[in-house]
Parts: structure tokens; C-alpha cells; sequence
């Protein structure tokens, strides 16, 4: 450890450009306090206006605090991003599922979780809320903080960039909650997966353009000769977002101090480029990031090899190169021309294998190591995410054939697809993955208790279960309804009483929610007590139960 | 560390290809066969598929994209579809727009059918205002039963849907109750004894000294509409104040805010949306949910 | 596959899992041609968009309406898009065209069908049941499970921010005039007060859709003063479907035929 350290006064650079960037922000966020447009973007340039303050103070304080320790010391791993990546995670999972329980619960008994004097609270405006807190904060907290962790273990380098690794951690806390409290307030672009506006569109830009430069530095001064898999996957969904994210936000604003935009393109064209980024964005934070996190976590809790390098290379380029074709299986028999959605059909079909090329990979590692799914339940979760991902994009291809979409297309049936793929595959390797790290990078032996992962494991499973089943049910049942045709061939159900068929439906999909939080507050549980140190419930069960006679203390 | 040499994996007799991250090898297992073959067949499939489908974009300056061999198109589908369905229903329609009321319910097939359409149509259509099986809201007369604003003939329920009530529609039937409070006809103290007088005339218990004050100012001013006893005119869509039916509610707030200002409840007219013979359809149903008259 | 293959595969792999930016751009190279080939054609194919007549840009308080509905999430229950599917069209009405949405920046179809479709919604209840069923729809609707909008009723149109809209649509393309952006403040209240003088903006914006009547000036929310949220939000659901002629539009000409 011969590292110079950074002495007083000689301040690192990274860290003085972002204390710089965020001066920056600084200003800009009292320019918008001063001349906002309209109420809703003078709250979002205080919180901005907050945030750069808090950023910059933190930035001196720590500056100052003295060099008594190694700043960025080449010879360690960054780990404390990834520590704060854990809990982020966790705390926006739960805020995430829990606003995803209300939704379900509005639709269940609307009158009783609808408060005619909080529109705030309304359905139209909680929903984007749970998609952004579930895809973005959460998944995307769970991909930022494993990935700062894989690329460093499998580059055996530290971290690029000094600072900016957390810029990039506190940027997209900052972008979230302004999301967040964007939506509440009615604040959206009403792209689904895109609502933030663009001056959150623009912040995250520049957070996401620094995440891909830290990660390409980190890859750049690697001290192995080969880029593992994981990283491939992570490299393409870092820049392939960046490409979709800029893009479908082209939006000019009414007032550089307002919060209302519109999109350049308008009509079906706005349409077909939201739905490559909304495709995409389930192909590459989804699914290429969670592959990703799949293709480290796997192979390292089983200590097995990756099944098939081959396998491998070969679903990777096809998976990357066939999935941005697939997204006018949004827009069947819409308005777009027919000819792009056979583009999005026969894509969406031969992206079928490139996506099971993963799920082959990943459970085949297993072989060889079967029987620790009995003992380690973390290790079962994240096999069986696997397996949904295999299910859901098995359900994926089936529906984007175009007559199965005539009838999915609008119904419950979409949301019962999206969730087999986020809880059982997103959510499942998620927590595998929070399982390990927390352990790993905490330093302790084992987890707090491996009985609780085992009632996370069997709830969380019971509560996707619940969801996906019921959702297929009122799915397939009300889309069966709105076509039914009596003996006389005229339509059967009014629309109303396809929305009160589904209530039974909707009872049981709220319980699956309920369950599926439950586990995962367990989690957190187990979580805190093993990152805290308490010794484990097993190690403590065991060492009282034989009579033996410890010595007094 | 570099390249290790490829080196066998015990467990699965496997080589490995040499590298290893952070403790992590890869074997090197060839494709999955199936794996291979269900890929190619699903490219051969995409490729067949584009052939018979609108499929390719054509270039800048092209007109279109390229129509692929069976000329499919959605909108030419649905067209055929429904124009298909005219046809088979042309007898239907035809009998539905042309017969008089009475030979349509005299035949009990075409009865029967058109209550079908009627009721199909009814559902998205008149329900959300009239309520499942016309059983009426505040606001919304009910339907099912006898009755009426209009007149329960069949031919008077049909020109109510087609032309609506106060709907814009040149046709539409019209009448507008004076607003007697907003406009300052009335005082509020001959209001209030209105209100007494209307509750009275409903059978309802009322203050008899503000009913005996009332009598007169009713005949003034409401009976040109409701009648001297307040038993209404279906000929103008005036309501029948002495039966336990009300439009907008028999108590007396509701009665007050009524006789203040009217409501002038709009209905829509449905000829502009519906063909004659939905139209005919959907007045033989409400005709049949008020046991007809 | 054959060994030469495989190990030209394996050379090429090689390239690309040694050198960072070489991977960086090979990613970008392979992800960005699907995308241009669907995306790029949709804006020079001449066909992509019908030619119909009677469209015409939304009226200042159709627009701010039109807003209330993305800002409240009403996108997130309701479609506006009605598939050329038999039950769709005897349901909801002509499937919609691209036109219809061709001012819609961006587009509002939607892709969940919790609430009906309302593409053609303008028109088919009266002004009187929007403003209840807005207020609590289960009074109206038993079953419903929409949620309440009563506060939007009470709350006055905020008009501050309207030209500066119009001035950025008109910057993407939609014909708004100098003229049009001028007046629009007034042509919103002007539109939700038939005691107005409302003749010129309606002459107006009837003159670009080619027909008289487009635009329905009532009280939309039966309450006097100022137009409030609930007239804009009114306003533009009774439009919507409602602008196409569809007697002059040729559904069945082959050229219509995508
Ligand atoms: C927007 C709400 C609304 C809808 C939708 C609606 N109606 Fe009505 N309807 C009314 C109102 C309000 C009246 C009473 C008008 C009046 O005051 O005379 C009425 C009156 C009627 C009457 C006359 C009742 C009488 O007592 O004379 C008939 C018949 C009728 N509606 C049938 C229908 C049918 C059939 C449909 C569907 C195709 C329909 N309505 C849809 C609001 C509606
Ligand atoms: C120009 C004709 C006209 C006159 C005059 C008139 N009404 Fe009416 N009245 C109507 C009509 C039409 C309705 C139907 C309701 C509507 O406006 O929607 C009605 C409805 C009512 C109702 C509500 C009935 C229900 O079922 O809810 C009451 C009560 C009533 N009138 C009382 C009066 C009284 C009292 C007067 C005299 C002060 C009066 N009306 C004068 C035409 C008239
Ligand atoms: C939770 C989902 C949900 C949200 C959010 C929602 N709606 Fe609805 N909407 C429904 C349902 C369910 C129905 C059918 C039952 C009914 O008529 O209330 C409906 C019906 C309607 C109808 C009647 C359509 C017809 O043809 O019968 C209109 C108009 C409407 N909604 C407008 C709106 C507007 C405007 C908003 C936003 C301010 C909105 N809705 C928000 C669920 C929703
Ligand atoms: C081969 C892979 C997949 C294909 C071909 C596919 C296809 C589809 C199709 C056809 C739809 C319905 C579109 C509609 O009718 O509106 C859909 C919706 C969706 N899918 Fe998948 N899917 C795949 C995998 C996944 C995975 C792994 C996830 C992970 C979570 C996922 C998440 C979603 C989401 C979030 C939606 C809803 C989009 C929306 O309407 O808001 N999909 N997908
Ligand atoms: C406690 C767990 C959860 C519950 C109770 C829940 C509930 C819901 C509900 C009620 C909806 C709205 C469906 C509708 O409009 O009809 C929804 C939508 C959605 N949820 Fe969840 N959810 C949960 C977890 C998750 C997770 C973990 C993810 C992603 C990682 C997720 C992603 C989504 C997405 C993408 C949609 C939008 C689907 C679409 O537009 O088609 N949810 N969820
Ligand atoms: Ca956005
Ligand atoms: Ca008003
Ligand atoms: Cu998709």
C-alpha cells in the first residue's frame, strides 16, 4: 500500500470537477427557484437547489475532514458504493412493492383506497410511481451497485473515476425522487417508462453518460486480458439505454422554467419510438442487466463454471441485435402500419432461443452442483428467477404472435406477463444477488439466518404464484369477454361487467402483492442483522443446545 | 493472471477455455442442438412470414413497403368482416327499418332478435346512464317501468333515442322548465310553499297552511306544464308530480333546487351514431323493459 | 456448424472481448440498426399517415384539457386506440387512424384497457354526466372502479402557460398561427361561455379542419365564472373522435389499406 494520499489543498480532480458539476447544478436550481413557470417545477429546482447544497457541503466536509486515509487507494475494491447500493435497493424495493399493493388494492375496493380529496393519491398518478420505483429505483439501484461490484472483481482493478462512481449512486437517487415526486404532482410525459420530464431527462442523461464512463474506465485498466460475460451484458445495456433514453426523450419544453414538454415526434411516429424504448427498456435494464447480474452471481454462489462460453457469445450478439427489432409487438393492430408490426412479430419470434440461450446457461452451471439448491435457498432463488425469466420470455414471443395479441393486448393478461418477468425474475435475482453481496461485502461468514431466506424463498414464491395465475385468469377471461358474441352474434358483455368479473381476481392478485412485500421485509430483516454482525441464528441455536458447560464470561 | 491453459473440469469432463474471473471458469460446451435448430427454425419462420406479409420498409422516394404475397391488411380484414356481417343481417336490418312496430313484435324471431341487438347495445351505450336494465339514476329515468317523459310508444321511445332530449340535435325534443328561483320569477318564500305544495300533490305529509298558499301560485305558473292536478304531459315531456316516481328525487331539497332552476337533463342522440335499425333495435328493447304500452 | 466456422467465431469473439472500445462499439453498431430501419421509414413512407379530411389542432382549451388528462393519468386506465378488430369497431366505433393522433405530441394511445377505449368517447354522453361521473364515478356507474376527479371542479383553469405550449407545438409543426397563440387565453374562456363572443376563434378553428361545428362552445361544467379544470378536461373528451369525416375518407380504398 504505497499509495500517495492525497494531501490537504492538492484536492483530487474527480472530485473537484464533480464538486464543480454540482456547483453547476447549484446555480441552475437557483435560476429555476426564481423564475419557475408553474408550481410543480419551483418545488423540483428546490429539490435540486437542496440536493447540489447537501452534494457540496458533503464534498468540503469530507475534503477537509483531513487525509488521514487513502482516498480512491488503488490497491482496495470500492466497496462503499455498493454498500450504499444495497440499501438503496432495498428501501426503494420496498417503497416500490408497497405503492404496487395500494394500486392493486385501488382496483380491488375503490372506495375504500381512494381519497376524493388527495387527486395525489389517484390510481393514474400511483401507477407510474410503482413502475418507476420497481424498474428504476429498485432494479436499477440493484444493477448500478452490482455492477460497480462485478466489473472491479472481475477486472481485479478498483473502481475508475475517483468521485464519480458516486456522483453517479447520489445523481440517481436524485433522479428518482424527483421522478417520483414528479408523478405525484402530476408532473409527466405520459410515455410509459419515460414519464420524468425533461429536466429530469436531462439529469439523468448526464448521470447515465457518467455511469457508462466509469464503467468503461474500469474496464479499460483491467488486469485481466479477457472481459468476462457479465460485462459484455452490462456494457450493453450502460450504453443501449443511453441511446434509447436520449432519444425517445427528444421533447422541446414550453418554458426553460416550466415543467411541461412535448415530444418532437407526435402520433404514430412518437408512438413506434416510445416502443422501441419501452421494448428495450425490458430488453436492456430487464433483461441484458439482469443477465448480467445472472452470469456472475450464478457461477460464484454454486462455484460451478459457465456452462458453455459458446452459448454465451452466441445468444449474447443475436440477443442484442434481435431485441431492438421487437418493439412494435406493442402496437399490433394499431394505427402503425402493418408493416413494421411483421417486423416486431417475426423479431419477437426469433428472439425466442437468443433469450433462452441465457436461461440454458444459467441453469445448466448448476449441473454439477444440484444438490446445494436443498441447503442454500439463496442460491435456489436465484435458479428459480432463472426459470421465470425463462417463462416469461417463453410467454413474450407467444404473445407477440399477432392474433394471441388481439387478444392479450389491453388486458390483464400483459400485466400477469410482466409480472412473472419483474417479481419471479427481476425481483427473484435481485435478492439472490442482495443475499450474497450484503454478505460479501460486510465481510461475514454467513448470513444472519438461512431459516429466514428459506420463508422469504416460500412466501415470495407463493405471492408470484398468486399474482401471475390470477392475472392470466382475468387477463385471458376479460379478453375472451370483450369479444364474445351471443347466439345472435352480438357482443355479449357490456364493458362494465368485464370489469366486475375480475374482482375475485383482483382479491387474489392483492394477496400475491401482499406476500411478495411480506418476504421482503424479511429480507431486509435478515439483511440488517447480518450487516450489523449479529452471529448467526443457527451458529447461536447450536452452541446452546448441547448441555455443555461454557465457561462464565 | 493470464490465459491458464484450457484445463478439464472433473465433475462434468469438460474442457474449460482457459480464462477464469475472480474464481469463475467457463466451460466449453458446445450449442445446445435443439437450441440450434428451434433458432433456425424460428428465423425460417420470420423469413416465411415476411414473404406473405407486409413486411419491408420500402426507401425514400418508395410509396410503400412491400405488400408480401397474400396483399394482408388489417383494415381490409375488418372491412371484409363487417360488410360480411351486413350482409348476413340485411334481411334483419331491412325488416327492423321498415316494419311498423306492430308486425315486429308480432314475429317472434325478429322479436327476438332485434331484443338481442337491443340489449347489446344497450350495455356500453345507455347503461352507464340508465343503469343496468334501465333501472334508472338520479337524473336518468328509469326505464323499466311504465313510466314515461315521453310516451311509451314504441314510436315515441324511438324518436326520444334517435333525436335525444335537448341534444343539440334539430330534431331533438325539447322542453325547458323555467327557472323560477334563479331567474326571480318566484319569490323564495313562494318557493318554499311550492315545495310543500309539489310534496303534497305526491301524497307525501306537508304543511297544509303553505300548501293552501301555494294552490294558486301553482295554477299560475306550473300548470300550463304539469296540469292543474300535476299529473304531467307526456305529449311534452313534462313529469307527473303526483306519482311516487321522481325524475331527480320526491324530498323536499331536491324538489326546492328543481323548482329553483331546472337540471335539463340532456340525452344524447343516438341516430348519429347507430344505423335505423339499432336504433329500432334499441327502442323495441326499452319498449320491452317497461312491459310496453 | 463446421470447426472453421467455429473458429472464426471464436477469432472474431476474441477481438472484441480484449478491447473495450472495440466492444463499446460493436454493441452500438449492432443496437442502433434495428431502430433505424423501423423508425426512419415511418417519416418519409408517404402512406404512414392517412389523408383525411377535418383534422385540425386542439383548441387552447381542448389543449389545456388535454394536458389535464396526461398530468392525471387518465392514459394509464383508457386507450385511445380502437384495433380494426370486429368486437373493437362494434363496440367502440371506426378504428382509429394515424390521423387522429397526427397533433398528439406525444401520442396518448395507451396499453391497458382498465377503463373502455376513448377514441370516440366525444359526444356520446352529455356534459351534465362527464361532470358527475368525473366527481364520483360510482354514482353514476355502480361497478366502476375509476377513481374520483371532484377536485378538479373547483379548481380554475390555469391559462398562464398555454401559449408558450402552443409556441413549442407550433415549433414541432402543428399550425398554430402568431394569431392564434395571441388570442389563446381568450379563446379558452371564450369556448367554455356560450355568452361570449366566440364566433371568431370557433370561425377559425372550424376553418382549418374544413367544416362547421368542430368546436362545441357550451358551459361544459354548468358553473359560471372562469373556465375551470373540469371545462377543459370536458372539452377535450367531448372532441375526441369526433373531428374525422368519415363520410369523406375512403376506409376501403386500397391506398387506405396499410
Ligand atoms: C348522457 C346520459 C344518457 C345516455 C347515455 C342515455 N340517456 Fe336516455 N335519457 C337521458 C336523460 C337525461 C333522459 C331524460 C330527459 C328528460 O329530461 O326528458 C333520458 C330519457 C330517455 C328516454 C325517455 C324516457 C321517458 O320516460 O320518456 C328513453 C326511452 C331513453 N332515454 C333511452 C335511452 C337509450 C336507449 C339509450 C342508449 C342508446 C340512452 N337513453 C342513453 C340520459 C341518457
Ligand atoms: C315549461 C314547462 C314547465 C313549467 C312551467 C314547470 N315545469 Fe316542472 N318540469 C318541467 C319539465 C320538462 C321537467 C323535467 C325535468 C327537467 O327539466 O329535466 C320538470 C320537472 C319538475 C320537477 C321534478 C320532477 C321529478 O320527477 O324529479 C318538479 C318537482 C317540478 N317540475 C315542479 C314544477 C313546479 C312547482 C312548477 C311551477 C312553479 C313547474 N314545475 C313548472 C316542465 C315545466
Ligand atoms: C383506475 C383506472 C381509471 C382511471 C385512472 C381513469 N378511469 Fe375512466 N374509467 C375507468 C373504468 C373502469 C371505467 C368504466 C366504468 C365507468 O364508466 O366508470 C371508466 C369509464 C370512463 C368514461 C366513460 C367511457 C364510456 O364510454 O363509457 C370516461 C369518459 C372516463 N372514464 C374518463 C376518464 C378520465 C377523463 C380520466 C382521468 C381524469 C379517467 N377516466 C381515469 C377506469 C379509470
Ligand atoms: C423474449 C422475450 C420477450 C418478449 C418477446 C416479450 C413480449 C412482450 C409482449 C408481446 C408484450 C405485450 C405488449 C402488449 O400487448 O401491450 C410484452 C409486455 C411487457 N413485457 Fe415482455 N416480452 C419478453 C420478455 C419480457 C421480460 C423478461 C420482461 C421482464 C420483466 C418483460 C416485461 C414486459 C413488460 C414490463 C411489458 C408491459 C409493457 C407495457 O405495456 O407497459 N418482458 N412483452
Ligand atoms: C408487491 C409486489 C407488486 C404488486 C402488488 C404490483 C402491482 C401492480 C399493479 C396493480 C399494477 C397495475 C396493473 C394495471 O394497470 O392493471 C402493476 C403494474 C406494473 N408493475 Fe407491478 N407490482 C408489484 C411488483 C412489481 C415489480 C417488482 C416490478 C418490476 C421489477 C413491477 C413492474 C410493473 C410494471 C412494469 C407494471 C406496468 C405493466 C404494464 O404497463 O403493462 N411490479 N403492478
Ligand atoms: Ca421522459
Ligand atoms: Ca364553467
Ligand atoms: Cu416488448
Amino acid at each position: 500500500m504505497t499509495v500517495a494520499t492525497s494531501s490537504r489543498g492538492s484536492i483530487d480532480g474527480s472530485t473537484f470537477v464533480v464538486g464543480f458539476l454540482t456547483f453547476c447544478v447549484l446555480l441552475f436550481a437557483i435560476l429555476g427557484v426564481a423564475n419557475a413557470a408553474d408550481w410543480a417545477f419551483r418545488v423540483h429546482a428546490w429539490m435540486f437547489l437542496i440536493a447540489a447544497f447537501a452534494g457540496m457541503a458533503f464534498l468540503l466536509g469530507w475534503h477537509e475532514s483531513g487525509a488521514a486515509f487513502p482516498r480512491f487507494d488503488p490497491t482496495y475494491y470500492e466497496e462503499g458504493v455498493v454498500k450504499a447500493g444495497i440499501i438503496a435497493t432495498m428501501f426503494w424495493g420496498i417503497a416500490g412493492f408497497l405503492v404496487g399493493l395500494v394500486i392493486a388494492l385501488q382496483l380491488t375496493w375503490p372506495n375504500l383506497f381512494y381519497f376524493p380529496d388527495f387527486g395525489w393519491t389517484n390510481f393514474g398518478r400511483m401507477r407510474p410511481l410503482h413502475t418507476s420505483a420497481v424498474i428504476f429505483a429498485f432494479g436499477g439501484n440493484a444493477l448500478i451497485c452490482t455492477s460497480f461490484y462485478v466489473v472491479q472483481r472481475t477486472c481485479r482493478t478498483r473502481l475508475a473515476g475517483g468521485m464519480w462512481p458516486w456522483f453517479v449512486f447520489w445523481g440517481y437517487q436524485l433522479f428518482i425522487v424527483i421522478a417520483g415526486t414528479g408523478y405525484l404532482m402530476g408532473v409527466t410525459q405520459s410515455k410509459e417508462y419515460a414519464e420524468p420530464e425533461w429536466y429530469a431527462d436531462i439529469w439523468l442523461a448526464i448521470v447515465w453518460v457518467t455511469y457508462l464512463g466509469v464503467f468503461v474506465a474500469t474496464l479499460l485498466k483491467r488486469r485481466e486480458p479477457h472481459i468476462y460475460v457479465a460485462n459484455w451484458f452490462y456494457l450493453a445495456f450502460i450504453v443501449t439505454i443511453a441511446m434509447l433514453h436520449i432519444i425517445n426523450n427528444l421533447s422541446l419544453p414550453a418554458n426553460l422554467f416550466g415543467s411541461k414538454s412535448f415530444s418532437l415526434a407526435s402520433g404514430v411516429q412518437s408512438a413506434l419510438i416510445q416502443w422501441w424504448y419501452g421494448h428495450n427498456a425490458v430488453g436492456f435494464f430487464l433483461t441484458a442487466g439482469f443477465l448480467a447480474m445472472m452470469y456472475y452471481f450464478i457461477p460464484k454462489r454454486a462455484d460451478r463454471p459457465v456452462w458453455s462460453y459458446r452459448l454465451s457469445i452466441v445468444h449474447f450478439w443475436s440477443l442484442i441485435f434481435i431485441y431492438i427489432w421487437a418493439g412494435p409487438h406493442h402496437l399490433h393492430y394499431t394505427a402503425l402500419p402493418q408493416w413494421a408490426q411483421t417486423l416486431g412479430m417475426t423479431f419477437s419470434i426469433m428472439l425466442w432461443m437468443p433469450s433462452w440461450g441465457g436461461m440454458i446457461n444459467g441453469l445448466m452451471t448448476l449441473s454439477g452442483a444440484w444438490d446445494k439448491l436443498r441447503t442454500d435457498p439463496v442460491l435456489r432463488m436465484l435458479v428459480v428467477s432463472v426459470a421465470f425469466y425463462g417463462m416469461a420470455t417463453f410467454e413474450g414471443p407467444v404473445m407477440s404472435v399477432r392474433e394471441v395479441n388481439a387478444l392479450s393486448h389491453y388486458t390483464d393478461w400483459g400485466i400477469g406477463h410482466v409480472h412473472s418477468g419483474a417479481l419471479g425474475w427481476v425481483g427473484f435475482v435481485t435478492f439472490g444477488a442482495m443475499y450474497c453481496l450484503t454478505q460479501w461485502v460486510w465481510k461475514r461468514e454467513k448470513l444472519y439466518s438461512t431459516a429466514l431466506v428459506e420463508w422469504h424463498f416460500w412466501i415470495a414464491s407463493l405471492g408470484v404464484v398468486l399474482y401471475i395465475t390470477s392475472m392470466w385468469v382475468s387477463g385471458i377471461m376479460e379478453g375472451l369477454m370483450w369479444r364474445a358474441y351471443n347466439q345472435f352474434g352480438f357482443l355479449e358483455y357490456s364493458f362494465i361487467e368485464t370489469v366486475s368479473a375480475k374482482h375475485v381476481e383482483y382479491i387474489v392478485r392483492a394477496a400475491g402483492g401482499g406476500l411478495y412485500l411480506t418476504g421482503a421485509l424479511i429480507m431486509i430483516y435478515n439483511l440488517v442483522r447480518t450487516a450489523r454482525g449479529d452471529v448467526p441464528v443457527e451458529d447461536r441455536r447450536r452452541s446452546s443446545q448441547p448441555p455443555t458447560l461454557q465457561p462464565a464470561e | 493472471m493470464t490465459d491458464h491453459s484450457p484445463e478439464i473440469d472433473n465433475h462434468s469432463g469438460v474442457e474449460t477455455t482457459g480464462h477464469e474471473w475472480d474464481g469463475i471458469r467457463e466451460l466449453n460446451n458446445p450449442l445446445p442442438r435443439w437450441w440450434l435448430y428451434l433458432f433456425y427454425a424460428c428465423i425460417a419462420f420470420a423469413f416465411g412470414y415476411w414473404v406473405l406479409m407486409p413486411a419491408w420498409p420500402g426507401l425514400p422516394g418508395m410509396s410503400g413497403a412491400t405488400p408480401g404475397i397474400l396483399h394482408a391488411s388489417d383494415r381490409a380484414k375488418v372491412a371484409g368482416e363487417l360488410s360480411a356481417l351486413a350482409r348476413d343481417r340485411a334481411a334483419l336490418s331491412a325488416k327492423l327499418a321498415t316494419l311498423d312496430a306492430a308486425s315486429i313484435l308480432k314475429d317472434p324471431q325478429l322479436r327476438q332478435q332485434a331484443l338481442a341487438l337491443g340489449e347489446s347495445t344497450f350495455g356500453d351505450n345507455c347503461a352507464t346512464c340508465h343503469g343496468p336494465g334501465g333501472r334508472g339514476g338520479k337524473g336518468y329515468p328509469r326505464l323499466a317501468d311504465d313510466v314515461w317523459l315521453w310516451g311509451g310508444s314504441l314510436a315515441d321511445i324511438e324518436q326520444t333515442i334517435r333525436y335525444g332530449v335537448r341534444s343539440g340535435n334539430p330534431k331533438a325534443r325539447v322542453i325547458d322548465m323555467p327557472a323560477f328561483g334563479r331567474d326571480e320569477f318566484l319569490k323564495p318564500a313562494q318557493i318554499d310553499d311550492l315545495v310543500e305544495y309539489v310534496m303534497h300533490l305526491s301524497g307525501q305529509p306537508a304543511d297544509e297552511a303553505a300548501v293552501a298558499r301555494a294552490s294558486q301560485v301553482f295554477i299560475d305558473n306550473c300548470k300550463t306544464c304539469h296540469g292543474a292536478a300535476g299529473t304531467g304531459d307526456r305529449s311534452r315531456g313534462v313529469p307527473n308530480l303526483t306519482d311516487a316516481d321522481w325524475l331527480y328525487g320526491g324530498d323536499r331539497a331536491t324538489i326546492r333546487r328543481t323548482i329553483f332552476g331546472p337540471r335539463g337533463g340532456v340525452m344524447p342522440a343516438w341516430g348519429d351514431r347507430f344505423d335505423p335499425a339499432t336504433v329500432r333495435a334499441l327502442a323495441i328493447y326499452v319498449h320491452s323493459l317497461g312491459g310496453g304500452e | 456448424m463446421s470447426a472453421a466456422r467455429e473458429s472464426w467465431l471464436m477469432r472474431q469473439q476474441k477481438k472484441f472481448e480484449k478491447n473495450t472500445l472495440l466492444l463499446l462499439i460493436g454493441i452500438l453498431v449492432v443496437v442502433a440498426i434495428g431502430g433505424i430501419i423501423e423508425i426512419v421509414p415511418l417519416f418519409y413512407l408517404k402512406n404512414t399517415i392517412e389523408k383525411v379530411d377535418g383534422m385540425r389542432p386542439y383548441t387552447p382549451l381542448e389543449l389545456a384539457g388535454q394536458q389535464i388528462y396526461v398530468s392525471e393519468g387518465c392514459h394509464v386506465c383508457h386507450s385511445q386506440m380502437i384495433r380494426p378488430l370486429r368486437d373493437e369497431v362494434e363496440r367502440y366505433g371506426h378504428y382509429s387512424l394515424a390521423a387522429e393522433s397526427m397533433y398528439d405530441h406525444p401520442f396518448l394511445w395507451g396499453s391497458k384497457r382498465t377503463g373502455p377505449d376513448l377514441a370516440r368517447v366525444g359526444g356520446k354522453y352529455s356534459d351534465e354526466w362527464q361532470l358527475q361521473h368525473l366527481i364520483d364515478p360510482r354514482s353514476v356507474v355502480p361497478q366502476s372502479i375509476m377513481p374520483p376527479y371532484a377536485f378538479l371542479a373547483g379548481r380554475p383553469l390555469d391559462l398562464s402557460t398555454l401559449q408558450d405550449e402552443m409556441r413549442a407545438l407550433k415549433a414541432e409543426g402543428v399550425p398554430y398561427t402568431d394569431a392564434m397563440i395571441a388570442s389563446a387565453p381568450a379563446d379558452a374562456a371564450a369556448q367554455a361561455d356560450p355568452d361570449s363572443e366566440f364566433e371568431t376563434m370557433q370561425a377559425v378553428y372550424d376553418g382549418i379542419a374544413g367544416r362547421k361545428g368542430s368546436v362545441q362552445i357550451r358551459n361544459f361544467d354548468g358553473q359560471p365564472g372562469p373556465p375551470s379544470e373540469m371545462d377543459a378536461l370536458i372539452a377535450y373528451l367531448q372532441m375526441l373522435g369526433t373531428l374525422v369525416d368519415f363520410s369523406t375518407y375512403q376506409a376501403d380504398d386500397l391506398k387506405n389499406q396499410r
